[in-house]
């Protein structure tokens, strides 16, 4: 018999849209005004700190809804959102500044569904309010500044071989220029440099004492990784000082950076952390001072008293052997007995400072200190920001041997420490400048009222669609209704199961046009069905080659506006992009409903049996 | 049942197709002069500059922010009332790097002290002018390479006249749209050139359902003319493309009425497209086609063969 339905179809249609009602359900049940309480560089959050903030929960008597420790993250949920800031000042003065206590809200999502792996569809910055930074790395600097490392480096490599040479000078088209004295020189100081150096390209010109040296392809590439990596490290680092819950830093192309905060408002002071800077020093122990005297407020001649992370007082010596602005690099890695270690790399300046200083001090220690400039978010009379001074001594390492532009921290306890010092130490380093290309801030009123405006232009699109449908195809118009929420079900569903799809207004507009668009399916089959019926068919006979003679139309035209979503998804940006994606997922999920699901219900309705007339 | 269109017979589209090819044509040269002579409104996404939406606690004129404004030396602010009195729009070009950065939390700060210390802010953008115009280049990229592989697609996918009458049509729509964009001045961003290219897609959607009758008529059909077989396909089409306009329409107003300033300029273009767009399909890319030489003969493969007739219904 015509149109019955095979049982696996109708096991696979049901599985599809119990899955996405699933995933999707966990929008309906809103969020909880939380806490979220992270480590600070260099700490870490244990069950102690859990403890320690449930104690002081109890003892002023809050009331909360759930505190749980997970991903090195504590999240203290609240019942109600005047609780957050009170929270947040009582939390963070408990904990002190090695925490970074921030103010979120938590998906309410039952913990059944979490199990599950379901949690609620991520909203961009235009629906939940936010800041939007696209920062673009100064490249001309930061190859400058490599290059000027190359002229110093050049003087030194050529003294140490006594090749003799007239000059060496950065050119302002770029490069760097050698003269020799002579046609020798010049053959004996390339070669020399060239075996030393293999990434650089040595050009000679057509005097016969000079050379033009640049940067290969690949060292040009490698300089501007590392000038964005290491402004994405210590963007990062600064983000974690505002507190945000959910920051994004990301690189996007050659040498730009994301930096997206959720919930941020006052883009003023996050301009201000993110562009608060950070040094480093290099100082002597003071092994011979009192430290107990120190501590106790006593001064000790030549020396001042630092504090580690642990807040442990160290003695050091008040000269300052060398700040960051020498480094040239560090990078965390093994020594040959696969202890982890750091590399330093220092530019030819600050080598010959550390030779100099470490010469006698073999056996010695030597500690670096971290400096960072915080802002306080007060002015003082001419508006300036006032930042303050905050001074942490990461690391303490006795001297092996003189050391010069090279040299390693070993001793280091875990893997994870050597990579956290040769992160601190890359962000007291100089870096490349960076500058704000593009600044968008949606503010929180704004983004409530743009999901207030979406929800309402989804329910006035929906209603008056259902009305026609059902008002011109009756019986079948009515399919094709139960096919349109369904539709809705499945984006709602596919769109919160994807783990990075966001839902921005855009992207709702995208939902909305879905709308209009998936019933078009429906109307190709229902009007091919009604030719049918005019053209004397049977009813079975009308409903089959009304379903397979609209099936190729319906494919056509789903695939080439399909591959208009997937060029808009992959050359847009912003707006663009997240309209692509709910088109994209609508196309799918409305051929469908529209196609296969309409057909399952109109089977089980009408199909397989004598009729003589349809409700269409 | 309800209906529509109760027909008879078929309605000879094709009766006018040489005046509305002249019509159609006109209008094109039309839209392409205006863009060319008025230019399009382009939003800050593509000029780059500072933007910056305030709410005040209070009703204000336009004309006094710009007082103090000028006064606080930003001379080439412009400031406009958005939705009501109490909501303003603040707008600066582009300016030197260095201060730019900081001009939208300068521009609060002045009108905070000076106009309404409850004034808050909704929105604030600052685009450089650099990323400005790599927008723009990326937006242009975009509609040019999805012509391309629309082109392709139905090229491949039907033959090639009909191809080249699906992007005549695109290419008609598209250019309207900037025609009536460079006449109401309505902002054109980065949301609008979405709008632009999801008119592409529907006005395609349409195309191809018209095809695919015109296509399944050539072959099923075999006495009468091209032409006649041409407005036998659309008169088949013709309730369908009204309802799903319909439809599509009635969704889209209620984005534009309630989807608030920012959907409004992207609903717009999409209107205005779903209109351009079915009379479009109807007449540029089914005329184009015959006028290319499309005959019985270059829809029939060597091989006649309904596509999936050898296998089980799927559905």
């Amino acid at each position: 018999m015509l149109n019955t339905n095979p049982i696996w179809k109708v096991v696979l249609v049901i599985f599809v849209v119990a899955i996405c009602a699933l995933y999707a359900s966990p929008n309906l049940y809103g969020e909880d005004p939380a806490v979220q309480i992270s480590a600070a560089r260099g700490a870490t959050v244990e069950t102690q700190t859990l403890d320690r903030v449930k104690q002081v929960l109890d003892a002023e008597g809050v009331e909360y809804k759930r505190l749980s420790l997970e991903d090195n993250q504590i999240e203290l949920r609240l019942n109600d959102s005047d609780q957050q800031l009170p929270v947040r000042e009582l939390v963070a003065e408990a904990l002190g500044d090695r925490f970074v206590v921030a103010l979120n809200l938590a998906p309410a999502t039952p913990s059944w569904l979490e199990s599950v792996g379901a949690g609620p569809m991520k909203l961009g910055l235009d629906l939940r309010g936010g800041v939007h930074f696209l920062m673009e790395v100064d490249m001309g600097a930061a190859v400058a500044k490599s290059e000027e490392q190359m002229v110093q480096d050049f003087r030194s490599d050529l003294r140490e071989e006594g090749i003799r040479y007239k000059g060496i000078r950065q050119r302002s088209q770029g490069g760097v220029e050698l003269r020799f004295r002579d046609e020798d020189g010049r053959d004996n100081g390339t070669r020399v440099l060239q075996r030393k150096y293999p990434n650089l390209v040595f050009t000679d010109t057509d005097s016969d004492t000079d050379t033009i040296v640049t940067m290969s392809e690949q060292k040009l590439k490698e300089t501007r990784d590392y000038a964005v990596q290491q402004n994405i490290t210590i963007i990062r680092n600064r983000v974690n000082e505002l507190g945000v819950a959910e920051p994004l830093v990301q690189r996007q192309g050659a040498d730009r950076i994301v930096v997206e905060l959720p919930g941020v408002q006052d883009t003023a002071r996050a301009k201000e952390i993110l562009g608060a800077t950070a040094t480093l020093e290099f100082r002597m122990q003071d092994t011979k001072g009192d430290v107990a005297a120190a501590v106790a407020g006593r001064a000790v001649p030549g020396s001042r008293l630092f504090n580690d992370r642990d807040g442990r007082p160290v003695l050091l010596k008040n000269r300052v052997i060398l700040t960051g602005d020498h480094i040239v690099g560090a990078q965390s890695g093994f020594d040959e007995y696969s202890r982890p270690q750091v590399n330093i790399s220092l530019d030819g300046k600050g080598g010959n400072k550390m030779a100099a200083s470490t010469k006698d001090a073999v056996g010695q220690p030597m500690a670096t200190v971290f400096i960072e400039y915080k802002p306080t978010g007060k002015r003082d009379a001419d508006g300036r920001p006032i930042f303050d001074k905050h001074e942490e001594v990461v690391n303490v390492a006795t001297i092996q041997a003189r050391l010069g532009r090279s040299f390693r921290i070993t001793g280091i306890d875990s893997q994870a420490e050597a990579h956290n010092l040769a992160l601190v130490l890359r962000a007291g380093a100089l870096i490349a400048p960076i500058q704000i290309v593009e600044e968008r801030t949606v503010g929180p009123s704004m983004g409530a009222e743009n999901i207030q405006r979406g929800l309402t232009s989804i329910i006035y699109g929906l209603g008056a669609t259902v009305a026609f449908m059902l008002f011109y195809y009756r019986g079948f118009g009515l399919v094709a209704n139960v096919a349109l929420v369904m539709n809705l079900v499945l984006i709602v569903g596919v769109m919160s199961m994807l783990p990075g799809a966001t839902l921005s207004l855009p992207g709702i507009a995208g939902i909305v046009l879905t709308i209009g668009t998936a019933v078009d399916a429906n109307v190709l089959i229902f009007e091919r069905i009604r030719e049918e019926l005019r053209a004397g068919r049977s009813v079975q006979q009308s409903i089959h080659m009304g379903y397979s003679n609209a099936l190729s139309s319906i494919a056509d035209a789903n695939i080439t506006t399909f591959i208009t979503a997937v060029i808009l998804f992959s050359i847009g940006s912003g707006p663009v992009k997240g309209f692509a994606l709910t088109l994209a997922i609508g196309l799918a999920t409305s051929m469908f409903t529209a196609i296969v699901g309409t057909r399952l219900v109109v089977n089980s309705v009408w199909g397989g049996r004598r009729l003589e007339k349809l409700p269409i | 049942m309800f209906q529509i269109l109760k027909l008879d017979s078929d309605i000879n589209f094709m009766r006018w197709r040489g005046p509305a090819g002249i019509f159609s044509i006109i209008l094109v040269i039309a839209s392409l002069a205006l863009v060319g002579v008025r230019g399009l409104n382009m939003g800050l996404d593509f000029t780059g500059g500072t933007l910056v939406e305030l709410e005040f606690s209070k009703s204000v004129v336009a004309s006094d922010i710009r007082a103090v404004l000028d006064q606080e030396g930003f001379e080439s602010a412009t400031v406009q009332a958005y939705g009501s009195s109490t909501d303003m729009l603040v707008r600066l070009p582009p300016v030197e790097q260095a201060s730019a950065e900081t001009l939208n939390n300068k521009i609060t700060q002045v009108l905070k002290t000076q106009m309404d210390d409850q004034v808050v802010i909704k929105r604030t953008e600052f685009v450089g002018p650099v990323v400005g115009k790599e927008l723009m280049e990326s937006a242009l990229l975009a509609m040019v390479v999805a012509l391309i592989c629309i082109l392709i697609y139905v090229a491949f996918r039907f033959e090639w006249r009909l191809g080249a009458g699906a992007v005549a049509a695109l290419f008609h729509d598209v250019s309207l749209i900037f025609g009536f964009y460079a006449l109401s001045q309505l902002e054109f961003n980065l949301t609008t050139v979405a709008g632009v290219l999801s008119v592409i897609g529907y006005s395609l959607n349409d195309t191809i359902v018209v095809f695919d009758r015109i296509r399944e008529n050539f072959r099923k059909v075999r006495k009468q003319a091209e032409i006649a077989i041409t407005n036998a396909s659309l008169t088949q089409t013709l309730s369908r493309t009204l309802i799903t306009s319909f439809t599509t329409l009635v969704v889209l107003f209620a984005l534009y009425f309630a989807g608030g300033e920012l959907l409004a300029t992207f609903s717009a273009s999409l209107i205005v497209g779903v209109v351009v767009g079915s009379y479009s399909s109807i007449y540029i890319a089914t005329t184009t086609a015959l006028g290319l030489g499309l005959t019985r003969e270059s829809l029939i493969p060597e091989e006649i063969e309904k596509e999936g007739a050898d296998q089980q219904p799927m559905l």
